[in-house]
């Protein structure tokens, strides 16, 4: 079935860039997961310094953003602007990871869009428990994860090296995001 | 192999943009077919061991017993589409809260009606009917399969309130058995309808956000 037609033009940069994403533009959605990536990161940090936590957790929400809407890209209404649903799924992980620090009750948290004017890039030493988390993988799927991420290497380069077929190695990356997925998860509760 | 040093966010930004795109999942589809196969479970288990009421051709001329069909229907319809909305983050139940009122409403003017044509002596009875407990389980236990089916298939959604959402995925079961039970259930009275329906309804709500809390969390 074909998606449904956009009800308005959508000329906000995110919408745009998710739309070329979805239509399988790697780069526009490489771009785009930085960029909710700092926007993300800035509302974290606010929340945390408000709510009086410490800065450990701050790339774990990040991630579990990141992450979550990759896995969830179907629930977002491509005739709604994708801010209003990145905040929505950023203010669930980060309340998530508030609570994980103990913080029964999380106040609701500012609007993201003062976040977008003040982004924050990665911080390269940040740290995230995603690591203990890749080790609950199949070791062919961490492997590919790795390769991959790590390595950089293509989709193309790490199906030759593993004599798999390109869909083979595509579909078990997609399988290994959602066991990624599941084990953040389970981790929490 | 390479040793795990999958901490960056940039790393994790490499592998999600090699992800392929994923199959679209179209939650309306998923939805209709798990509720579907739950109704076809819940039939074949009101067939092999309910099956309507002896009288069911006589019943079928009053206006009490065919009321039961509505007030039954009235429920499941807004529960299925807030359910559906709260799939979506960032969703807000909005109006359709309001479309909620239409069961109660309708039970409430039948009741009134009821109380009017009704004499007293006959309210007690008529409320307590002659298998209320048997009504209730009934109800509960053929909402079991539908529930499952609504359950499963929202879990390709990402409700912001996972209780809540289940509990509207109950509360659209138990319409749903309400409706395959309705033939069966020989208490015609809207003061039998009014308090065992919404009772059997209630307990289907808590369990579906019992369940809607473990399993639609994300």
């Amino acid at each position: 079935m074909k998606a449904q037609p956009i009800k308005g033009p959508l000329d906000d940069p995110w919408s745009r860039m998710m739309t070329a994403s979805i239509a399988g533009d790697e780069g526009a959605y490489r771009r785009l997961l930085e960029d909710i990536g700092r926007s993300v990161r800035a509302m974290a940090r606010a929340a945390f310094a408000r709510a009086g936590v410490g800065d450990a957790d701050i790339e774990d929400a990040v991630q579990e953003t990141l992450l979550a809407m990759h896995l969830k890209r179907h629930t977002w209404d491509p005739g709604q602007p994708l801010g209003p649903w990145v905040y929505a799924i950023a203010r669930h992980k980060v309340v998530d990871a508030l609570r994980r620090r103990g913080r029964r009750r999380v106040e609701p948290l500012e609007n993201f869009e003062e976040f977008l004017a003040a982004p924050e890039a990665e911080d390269p030493h940040a740290l995230s428990d995603a690591r203990k988390l890749l080790e609950t993988l199949a070791p062919r799927q961490r492997d590919i994860v790795t390769s991959i991420s790590l390595d950089g290497q293509s989709i193309a380069a790490t199906a030759k090296r593993l004599s798999m077929s390109e869909v083979a190695v595509r579909v078990a990356l997609h399988r290994a995001l959602k066991s990624l997925g599941a084990a953040w998860r389970s981790s929490i509760s | 192999m390479a040793e795990f040093d999958f901490v960056k966010t940039s790393e994790l930004i490499a592998v999600l943009a090699a992800d392929p795109v994923s199959p679209p999942v179209h939650m309306g589809r998923r939805v209709a077919m798990a509720l579907a196969m739950g109704i076809l479970v819940s039939l074949g288990v009101y067939l092999v061991f309910v099956g309507p009421r002896p009288d069911i051709a006589a019943a079928v001329q009053t206006v009490r017993f065919n009321l039961k069909f509505l007030d039954a229907l009235a429920l499941p319809a807004p529960s299925l589409l807030l359910m559906l909305r709260l799939a979506r983050p960032d969703a807000r139940p909005g109006t359709l809260l309001l479309w909620l009122l239409a069961p109660l409403f309708l039970l409430a003017v039948a009741v009134v009606v009821e109380l009017m044509v009704a004499p007293s002596s006959e309210w007690l009875p008529r409320l307590v009917g002659h298998t209320p407990l048997y009504c209730m389980t009934m109800i509960t236990m053929l909402a079991v399969a539908p529930l499952a089916g609504l359950i499963a298939a929202m879990r390709a959604g990402a409700p912001q309130y996972p209780g809540l959402t289940g509990a509207f995925a109950g509360a659209a079961s138990a319409g749903v058995a309400a409706l395959l039970f309705v033939p069966h259930c020989p208490d015609d009275s809207p003061l039998f309808v009014a308090t065992w329906y919404p009772l059997a309804t209630l307990i289907c709500m808590g369990v579906g956000a019992l369940v809607g809390r473990r399993f639609l969390a994300w």
